[in-house]
């Protein structure tokens, strides 16, 4: 069976707190034109945000590829960062690395990483140090 | 109640299109962080936080927020109404705290999630 997918690709660049949240907002409106269900766009928008963010907070640079099928929404968040020398730490809730500036913009939670796991059905995460990051988050349409 | 409503019960200021403006606020949340108002905040609802800079625009308009209430008589910076606008999200500025802001939107009957 051939399946149809619609696949597209948003830049972030690390450490632009004014641009951030640009690549969620534009992933939101697609499955909106797609006329994809409130509930699943929630979900997408969550976990893209916090994805994204975190590539924000952390990495120099990174692609946010968008595939959407009849089956499910994917995300894959490819960074060039520090990568993430723990990672069951970092999924640990409360846990965070962000900075004080970080913080008191009210970033720096620890949530980010459980809300992505609390609204996907699967994630993901490959981890470089020194290299980078690859986090794959997949909504599925039910 | 109206975001234009709102911001009178709160003695403050609303900022926004005539369309964000007219927006019915469903229920409130209030925090200071960003990925517990993603988190837990529903549709529809008004966010009051003490947060001023853009990125509060992109957390309303991905959870769907009928405004964002600034407390503590601070000022939004400069590219947020500009953002704002520009998405149709509303904004209220107030001098009271988050505590009184929100007290006087319940009194009016404005609820929050309840317990999580």
């Amino acid at each position: 069976m051939t399946e149809s997918a619609f696949v597209h690709a948003y830049e972030v660049a690390g450490a632009d707190f004014v641009n951030a949240g640009r690549a969620s907002t534009a992933i939101k409106e697609t499955l909106k034109h797609m006329g994809l269900a409130p509930a699943l766009i929630r979900r997408v928008a969550i976990a893209a945000y916090e994805a994204e963010m975190n590539a924000v907070m952390y990495a120099t640079r990174a692609t946010m590829t968008l595939r959407v099928t009849p089956a499910a929404v994917t995300i894959d968040v490819r960074d060039e960062g520090p990568g993430i020398p723990d990672l069951a730490l970092a999924m640990q809730e409360g846990y965070s690395t962000a900075t004080a500036e970080m913080r008191e913009m009210g970033f720096g939670a620890g949530m980010g990483l459980p809300n992505i796991r609390r609204n996907t059905d699967a994630l993901d995460i490959a981890s470089q140090v020194g290299r980078g990051t690859t986090v794959m988050m997949t909504v599925r349409v039910s | 109640m109206t975001i234009t409503d709102l911001a009178a019960l709160v003695e403050g200021a609303a900022i926004g299109t005539a369309e964000a403006l007219a927006r019915e606020a469903g229920g409130g949340y209030a925090s200071d962080l960003l990925s517990d108002v993603m988190a837990n905040a529903r549709d529809g609802d008004a966010w009051i936080t003490l947060q001023r800079h853009v990125n509060t625009v992109a957390v309303a308009q991905l959870r769907n927020l009928a405004a964002i209430v600034i407390v503590n008589g601070r000022q939004p910076e400069a590219d947020v109404l500009e953002r704002a606008a520009a998405h149709d999200v509303a904004i209220v500025t107030t001098a009271l705290t988050a505590f009184d802001a929100a007290g006087r939107l319940y009194a009016a009957g404005l609820r929050g999630r309840g317990a999580s």
